[in-house]
This record gives C-alpha cells, structure tokens and sequence, in this order.
C-alpha cells in the first residue's frame, strides 16, 4: 500500500531545485505545441534565446518587460504568504496607471522632483485602495476575496475605459480613447540611451529586497507569516489579525497600483485601455515560481519576462503563435505546484494495508 | 417608470433573460458539484475558454452540433481531471491549481485556434442551434417565446438542474458527494473512496462548466472570438455562494442575473444619452459582489471546502 507523508525539513535544494527544474520541464513541454504547430523545436528554442539574449536591445527589452512581473509578483508573494488571496492585481494595476496620468499630466505642473514621488505615492495609493475595499468585504462581511477581486478586476477595466472617454480623454487624442500623456518631467527616467529600460526596474529591485528583509527580520514580517500559518494560533498569540490582513492589502495592492505606474510613467507615456496584457495574472505565476519570496519574485520575472520576449522573437522568425509564451507560463505554473508536493511529502510504502491507521 | 414596466412585462425581455442565464447556469452547476464535494475549481474560466474553442472547433471540422457538444464536455472533464490530480490525491492548494487550470486552458486554446487559423481576421462562422419550434407550445402567449423558443442547450440547461438536484437530493450517491465535501472520514469510514467520489465531481463539474462555454459559440454567437468568456467563469463562482449549494437556487440566481444583464442592455439603449454606457456595463459584475456580500454571511459552506484528505492521516 502506498502512504503519503511530510518530510521532517524541507531542505534547501528543493526550495531552489523545484522552481528551476520546473522552469524547464515547462519549456519541454513545450515542444508538443511547437511540432503540433509545425516547427522544429530545436531551432524555436535557438530563436527564442536569440529573441532575449541576441542583441543588447533585446535585453533591455526582457528587462523592460520584467519591471510591471516584478512588482506584480511582490504583490502576490506578500499577499499570499497572509493567505490573502490578492487575484487583483491586474485592476489595482489600471487603478495605480489612472491615478498617475490623472495627477502627471498637468493638473500639477510642478518641478520633476516633487511630480515623480507624487505620482508614485499617489498611484501606490490608487492600488491599495483597491485591495482594501475587498479586504474590507472579507473582514467585514465574510466575502471571498478570490471573487471579490477577480470581478473587480472587470469593473476596473470597463471604469478606465469610461474615463478614457471621459474625464482623462486626451482633447488632443483626435477622439482616440486615450489619455493625454504624463508631463516630461513627471516621466521616470530611462536607463539607457535611445532604450526602453527605465529607472521603474531600479524602484521595483528595492522594494524587492526591503520586502526580504522586512518578511525575514522585522516584526511586521514575522506576524505576517504567522497569520499565513495559521491565523487563529496568531489570534490566540495576540496578534491583531485583522490589522495585519489589512496592513498587507495595502501594501501588496499598492505594489500592484506602482506597476501600473511605471507601465504609465516609465514606458508608455499615456494610458490606453491595453496597458497591460494579463500582468497582474502573470503576478501570480510569478509569485508562485519564486516562491513566495521576494528575492525570488525577482529572479522569477526575469524569467517569464525572457519567455515572453523569446516567444514573441520566435514567432517574428518561424510564424509559430506567440500565445506559445502563455503555454509555457502557465505549465510552469502547474510543474511548480507538483514540485513544491515532491518537496513537501515523500511516497512510502508501507508493507501491510492497514497499519497506517 | 411605465417604460421600465414595459420592459419587464415584455416576453422579449424573458426570453432574453433565459438565454443570457444558459451558460451561466451550465456553470454554476459545475462548480456547485466541485463544491459540494469539498473543492473549489478556479479552472472554471478557462474550462468555458475551452468548452467554446473546442465545440465551436469540432463542429466546424464537421462534426455535426451535438459531436461539438460532446468534445466541448470531454475537453473540460479532461481539464477537470487535471484539477482533480492536483487538488485531490496530491492535495495541493486548490486556489493556485485553479488558477493555474484558467491559464493553462485559456493559452491551450488560443493557440490551438492561432495555430489553426494563423491568418483570418474574421473568425469562421457555423450554423448554431436553432431555437426550438415545438408545435402549439411555441405559440403559447408569453411562455411560448419565453420558453419554447430557445434553443436546444438552454433546454439541456434546465434539465442537468433536475439532474444535478436529482442525483444530489434523491440518490445515495448524492449523499456521498455531500458528505465526502463535509466529512470525508466519515465517507471513509463507510469503505467508500473520497478520492473516487471527489475526483468524479469535479471531472463531471468541468464537464458541465465546458457545455456553458460551448453555449456561446455554438448558440449564442456562431464563432470564437479571443475574451469571449469574459469573466463569467467568476460570476459563476459568486453566484454559487449567492445560490447556498442549491441546484434550485443556482437556477434562480442565474436567471435573475440574467434579467438583471438583459434591463441593463434596454436601459443602455433608452438612457444611453444620459448615462456612459460603461456604467451598465460595470452592473452585472457589481451585483455579482453584492449578492455575495449579501450571501456570505448566512451561507454555511461545505465544512470540508479547501481543505485536502489524505488516506491514512486523520
């Protein structure tokens, strides 16, 4: 009879072993959709890899594409690990992208170096309401936050294109549903010459490693983790549960509403109803290859963010679908899943059926 | 005022009301089974993703209507035993499995159609079911259009709520979904297998959630288009709260957010001046949420939802 039991520790090779082998398990995988789709998989992997790492422009674009994963997958990790489940990101992204061409295209025409921490205060604020309105429905009223933010994250969407044929329309747009752009001086600055790479990715990096350190060392951290573990023994140790659920909604939709910020203010330069394809989901897939740790959310996007750029490189050169990137993504999901059960448990067999119980 | 009476004596409305609730009941009677027997399935978006791809896609391979109904239900009970694998005899979070499942089925399918169809700009059509004209009921007053003019699959609709209820009031193995999603050791105890009777749910669920997305495409709409589902995977996962598990109240929360998105369309059409129109837009979503503050208080849950069963380990 075969039995399913905890390991004593998970060790740390599985920790680091588990997301990478998925990662690549993953890419195998797909090799099924290329061949289906009629391509050599050998060489649609050469052209991907040529997509991210051919060119230092193809870099910087992996790069440009990690910035919104990294602070979607922040945003995730830190909700997930209190066991509030923040499905959300993608509207407190659009919230915190709204907020900033509210503010940064000339209601205030200020100096650079007050506009860019306003905008960036202001959309992390636009974010985090948006996660404590449904972690409010949840505390108060007992609403599942899955549902609460998944459908929120549609009443969101159909808002911004209200506004953008509204109140936030361009009156130079030539009645295009789009924003006017966010001042000059109100834009994140690049990184690089004539590059896309721009000073958001350097934002994003910091907030992941104060995010380590305040989860690892800091009591704020620890009565997160707690409350994940286990919220009633948290309860009974005396930590104000409900203030601790609403202190990381806060933060982790601000970290949502600061991606939409630096898609708006450090790329795009205005807002469109297509900011974002599926970066607060992607979040989430982010969030869990890493882990759930900061450092790792870090690493994990540029990751998907590499995929993403191979994919569509790939499907420039060989006419294979780029919806490829989306297979992969999500099948690395599910690998991580089943590694993360391998590192957790072990298989035994047990001689005589029975003898467990 | 009496414009809105209008509206809601009109048997036009009704039968708008009941086709716009098809796929939604097809869908909340999938997850209320999952549920039931104590898991959720977030796979359920993308199980109506794939539900529409694949029956649009079989009968336009020739499959005839009913063979695209068929491979539709197939392709989520697939998807579905997935979810099954993972959340069920692997135990793992049926949050992220599920959300997991949504992706996976979602990208599955719209690179199947791209890989199909790498360069059309306007999707295929087929031929769709026809609305039923059954002889003297179709020309009742009022019931006759309400009624006996949908179609084929809004019919099949409404017969898998006697089914499901059937099977979950009136049989043993009804007793035994409802108690593998309440106490499963004491299902266990009895010599029966929670893993069977739960991982049967959820394949048979899927399969259903499936036939609500192939509504759209082969009844609703004559072709796939990409976000077709938009978001109705989660309406369903709402308004099973709102619903309390219950077959019958499944069918009444789902023809009643019906009603509600069919006024929002006549309203839009009269008050369309007055108001943007994204606002009723926004409506059926924003019920959603209030019907499930409204139900989340005094719903009891299947006590065993979320939560994993491993044999051998109380």
């Amino acid at each position: 009879m075969i039995r399913i039991e905890p390991r004593a520790a998970t060790s740390k090779t599985f920790s680091i072993g588990v997301p990478v082998l998925s990662a690549l398990i993953a890419l195998g995988f797909a090799a099924i959709p290329l061949m289906a789709a009629g391509a050599n998989p050998i060489t649609a992997y050469g052209e991907m890899f040529k997509g991210v790492f051919g060119s230092v422009f193809s870099i910087t674009e992996m790069l440009t594409r990690a910035t919104p994963l990294i602070f979607t997958g922040l945003a995730a990790a830190l909700a997930f690990r209190a066991k509030l489940w923040n499905i959300g990101g993608e509207g407190q992204l659009y919230l915190g992208a709204m907020a900033a061409v509210a503010i940064g295209s000339g209601v205030l025409d200020i100096s650079g170096v007050l506009l860019v921490p306003i905008i960036i205060l202001l959309g992390a604020a636009a974010g985090a309401a948006g996660m404590a309105a449904p972690t409010y429905l949840k505390i108060r009223f007992g609403a599942d936050e899955v549902v609460t933010t998944l459908l929120l994250n549609f009443i969101i969407l159909i808002f911004v294109q209200m506004m953008l044929e509204g109140p936030l329309q361009d009156p130079m747009g030539l009645g295009w549903p789009q924003s006017a752009p966010v001042l000059d001086q109100g834009m994140l600055p690049p990184l690089m010459d004539r590059m896309r790479v721009h000073s958001g990715l350097i934002l994003a990096v910091v907030l992941a490693v104060i995010a380590q350190f305040m989860l690892a060392r800091s009591v704020w951290g620890f009565k997160l983790r707690a409350v994940g573990e286990n919220a009633a023994a948290a309860r009974h140790a005396g930590i104000n549960v409900k203030r601790s659920l609403y202190g990381v909604a806060i933060i982790s939709g601000g970290l949502a509403g600061l991606a939409g910020v630096s898609e708006v203010a450090g790329l795009k330069g205005y807002l469109t109803a297509d900011l974002s394809p599926g970066f607060g989901y992607t979040g989430i897939v982010v969030a869990m290859l890493a882990g759930l740790s900061p450092i790792g959310v870090v690493i994990a996007a540029l990751f998907i963010a590499s995929v993403f750029v191979g994919a569509d490189g790939m499907s420039r050169a060989m006419g294979v679908s780029s919806f490829l990137a989306d297979l992969v993504v999500s099948v690395s999901l599910l690998c991580v899943l089943v590694g993360g059960f391998i590192a957790k448990y072990r298989i035994v067999r047990s001689e005589k059926a029975g003898s467990a119980t | 005022m009496t414009d809105l009476l209008n509206i809601l004596i009109s048997e036009s409305f009704w039968a708008a009301s009941l086709r716009i609730a098809t796929p939604l009941i097809f869908g909340v009677l999938g997850a209320l089974l999952c549920e039931r027997a104590g898991v959720l399935n977030l796979g359920i978006e993308g199980i109506f993703v794939v539900g529409a791809m694949c029956g649009w896609m079989a009968v336009w391979l020739g499959a005839g209507l009913w063979g695209g109904v068929l491979v539709a239900a197939c392709a989520g009970a697939i998807f579905g035993l997935l979810h099954a694998i993972l959340t069920v005899p692997l135990g793992l979070s049926q949050h992220v499995s599920g959300l997991g499942i949504t992706l996976f089925a979602t990208s599955a399918s719209y690179f199947t159609y791209r890989t199909a169809l790498p360069n059309v700009s306007s999707p295929p059509r087929i031929e769709p079911f026809q609305a039923l004209d059954i002889p003297v009921l179709s020309d009742l007053p009022f019931l006759g259009p309400v009624l006996f003019q949908q179609t084929a699959l809004t019919w099949l609709a409404l017969l898998m709520v006697l089914l499901v209820w059937y099977v979950l009031q009136r049989t043993g193995l009804g007793v035994a979904i409802k108690a593998v999603g309440d106490n499963p050791d004491s299902v266990d105890a009895q010599g029966l297998s929670v893993y069977g009777l739960r991982m049967g749910a959820i394949v048979a669920g899927s399969a259903l959630m499936a036939l609500g997305g192939a509504f759209l495409t082969m009844s609703a709409f004559d072709a796939f288009f990409f976000g077709m589902v938009n978001g109705r995977g989660w309406v369903c996962i709402a308004l099973v709260i709102f619903a309390g598990w219950q077959p019958g109240k499944a069918l009444f929360g789902a023809v009643l957010f019906g009603a509600f998105d069919a006024l929002q369309v006549r309203l839009q059409t009269e008050m369309g001046a007055l108001v943007p129109g994204q606002i009723f837009l926004m409506a059926p979503y924003i019920l959603s949420i209030i019907a499930l503050v409204i139900a989340a208080r005094s719903v009891d849950y299947p006590r065993a939802l979320l939560t994993p069963w491993f044999k051998g380990q109380r």
